[in-house]
């Protein structure tokens, strides 16, 4: 009979390792995961990229001109952004300036006010509000909203026309008025892409007053506070990354929404700061709109103008997105 | 007025007057339970100080309104309305309270008002398309047939949306099968694996959820078709929607996956299950309604993309059941090509076809009420 040698070898004696290390199976999880998540990434770069890629013939042909020419006449070969650059802002900004107060009170009506039953409709019908097709968007806001919404542009160039963004150039008071010269402008494009923005920044903003943590709201409650002491003092001040970052991914979409803008706007280049005024274009309506029907040179063209609409969309919403995320960790509370 | 008939049960009730009073003071059981008080209820004075003030200001409003003030239009009538309601509530609450409480009705009138703004521009948008589409949705042939050799201008008896309809199912089953995966297992990256790029790979993806759909046509069109040849085609389409969809799955998905409780985790890794049959037993399981979510939320958003199909389809009259080549037609690219013609009767085809991706948008959200109904908790 064989003996073995029970003698401890120094292997046997060493510590055991607590962790010890992951399975196969666990490993290849983790690297396909892993692999995935920064595919996602490469994807969000790859689109700069390509569009970079693209754009470089067309800054090399055009020089620093591109960002300061006003019209787009490619049969002239007379071709820059400068116009719908501004054209983009204008209607992001009349979107954001009607979304951002309603987006505001409706989330704070859903989370402090609406009763439970009622709350979770209220939640279905901002997302529902969201995923409404753009284009359903548009035919309703040239259809139905813009024969009322140029009421709302006359009167605003009536009364407040001496200040020169609701200028409208025609007689406002004139016994019939001129009705097509507040038609399909800026500022009725704005309030279409407004339907958009408010889910979005709605959504967001109720994400975060939901976690208002419930014992400061407790407490404020015990201290004899109203509901809109709640709100001003425990809601909004916690909820504070959520509404800028709620509203500046709004802003975001709000750049790059296409489908609305192209049915409402009636294309027009030129500087203009007259928002109710008929006829302006936006990066993307001009994309969408002259795609197709474009030469190679005029692609680039608009491919450049695709890669400054990207780099705007991507600061802002990056921005957004840290500032979503900052207010998430819960900083700000101490309980 | 003996202390049993006191309305408050108060702590300061003096203990000398006699003893049989003193134990009225006790509260029965049934007393605790019919006097609890509930604490948001509104009293028949709250209510019709709001039923009043919004009734004057009404009338009000509807006495000078057209006839001292140079106004007309409904919509000027709605905001007067408006603010004579918040000056008549304001002063007919301050006569019966203090300040707080006076700002505090006012704040909750306006958020109500808010409210009802917004419901009433989503329902506007979409019983309007709905009243707008009941021509052409009543055509039988609208459903059942193609475009091929019709002309636009066509009456509503001839041709259909069929083709576009069956290239929207298409477009959108391959851009599903893409984006699922790809985007659960970015969420199950996020919250289940992370890491030192969980955080960037996070930032990104909440960057992207707002990414134009024309930038992702765009892209799609610069890669595929020019880079790599490819025709202009569904499969196109479908690859550009997945861009799009993958940031909305991965983010709502790992909201999800985050609120799964982490002593399910710990269970089963306790029992000795690896992390991957933890995920793919345990987690993903467990959160399947809040998946379901995220999944709806992206179709939605996907089959109403108008710039993508655009820019790398292009549209068809005909059927095309191939994704692989030629143009195929989709529902909001049939609309908007309707829309340019400003034919009144392709306008009323345009809204018949609105109404059909309209139809398909609720009835994704009816199951996903369904869904959300029954295990509450996972959103």
């Amino acid at each position: 009979m064989t003996t073995v040698s029970v003698a401890p070898s120094d292997e046997d004696l060493a510590p055991r390792l607590l962790s010890p290390g992951l399975e196969r199976s666990d490993r290849i999880y983790h690297g396909v995961a892993l692999g995935v998540g920064l595919g996602v990434l490469v994807l969000m770069g790859a689109i700069g990229v390509f569009l970079g890629i693209q754009s470089i013939p067309t800054l090399k042909h055009y020089g620093f001109g591109f960002f300061t020419t006003a019209q787009w006449q490619p049969e002239l070969d007379h071709i820059g952004i400068a116009s719908v650059l501004i054209g983009t802002i204008e209607v992001a900004t009349v979107a954001i300036v009607v979304a951002f107060p309603l987006a505001l009170l409706f989330a704070l009506f859903i989370t402090e006010v609406a009763p439970r039953r009622v709350k979770s409709w209220l939640v279905s019908s901002v997302d529902l509000m969201a995923a409404v097709p753009s284009i359903i968007y548009g035919l309703w806001g040239f259809f139905f909203m813009m024969p009322h919404a140029i009421l709302l542009s006359r009167w605003l160039s009536q009364y407040m026309g001496w200040f020169p963004l609701f200028k409208v150039n025609t007689d406002p008071n004139a016994a019939t008025w001129q009705q097509s010269s507040y038609t399909s402008s800026a500022f009725i494009a704005g309030l279409a892409v407004a339907m958009m923005a408010i889910p979005l920044a709605c959504a967001v903003m109720r994400g975060v007053f939901d976690q208002a943590p419930i014992a400061e709201r407790e407490a404020a409650l015990a201290l004899s506070g109203t509901r809109f002491g709640v709100i001003r003092t425990v809601v909004l001040p916690f909820g504070r990354g959520g509404i800028v970052g709620g509203t500046m991914l709004a802003l975001g979409r709000a750049l790059g929404e296409t489908a609305a803008v192209l049915i409402i706007i009636s294309p027009a280049y030129g500087i203009k700061f007259r928002i109710l005024e008929a006829g302006q274009q936006t990066i993307s309506a001009l994309i969408a709109g002259n795609f197709g029907n474009a030469t190679s040179s005029q692609l680039s063209a608009l491919l450049t103008a695709g890669f400054v609409l990207f780099l705007i969309t991507l600061g802002v919403n990056t921005a957004a997105a840290v500032v979503i995320r900052r207010s998430r960790s819960g900083a700000g509370t101490e309980l | 007025m003996t202390i049993a008939e006191r309305p408050n049960h108060d702590l300061a009730v003096p203990l000398d007057e006699s003893d049989g009073a003193a134990l009225d003071l006790e509260p029965t059981r049934d007393e605790i339970r019919g006097k609890r008080r509930r604490v948001r209820a509104t009293t028949l004075d709250d209510r019709l100080e709001l039923a009043g003030s919004a009734l004057s200001a009404l009338c009000v409003i509807g006495l000078i309104y057209g006839h001292l003030l140079p106004l007309n239009g409904a919509l000027g009538f709605l905001v007067l309305w408006y603010l004579a309601f918040v000056g008549i509530y304001a002063v007919v609450v301050s006569v019966s309270n203090p300040r707080p409480i006076v700002i505090d009705r006012l704040v909750t009138a306006t958020l109500l008002i808010a409210s009802v703004i917004v419901v009433a521009a989503l329902a506007s948008a979409v019983i309007y398309t709905f009243v707008k589409g009941w021509q052409a949705l009543t055509n039988v042939r609208f459903l059942t047939h193609d475009m091929s050799a019709i002309s636009p201008t066509a009456p509503l008896s001839q041709g259909g949306i069929l083709h576009a309809i069956v290239g929207t199912l298409i477009e959108i089953a391959i851009a599903i099968a893409i984006s699922l995966p790809l985007g659960l297992a970015t969420a199950v990256y996020l919250s289940e694996v992370g890491g030192r790029f969980a955080n960037i790979v996070r930032t990104v993806i909440e960057a992207m959820t707002a990414l134009p759909e024309i930038l992702a046509g765009l892209f799609i069109y610069v890669v595929m078709v020019v880079g790599l040849g490819f025709p202009k085609s569904g499969f196109s389409v479908s690859v550009a929607m997945s861009v799009t969809m993958i940031p909305i799955i991965a983010r709502t998905s790992e909201v999800a996956l985050r609120i799964v409780p982490s002593g399910l985790r710990e269970a089963s890794n306790a029992l000795g299950g690896t992390e991957w049959r933890t995920t793919m037993r345990v987690v993903l399981p467990t959160a399947s309604a809040g998946l379901a979510t995220a999944l709806i939320l992206s179709i939605a958003r996907g089959i109403g993309e108008t710039a993508i199909p655009l820019l790398v389809s292009g549209a068809s009259s005909f059927m095309n059941t191939n994704p692989f080549s030629n143009p195929m037609n989709s529902l909001p690219l049939f609309i908007y090509d309707a829309y340019v013609t400003h034919e009144p009767i392709a306008i009323e085809r345009a809204f018949g076809a609105a109404s059909v991706l309209l139809i398909m948008v609720l009835g994704l959200f009816v199951v996903l009420r369904l869904l959300t109904r029954d295990r509450k908790g996972t959103r």
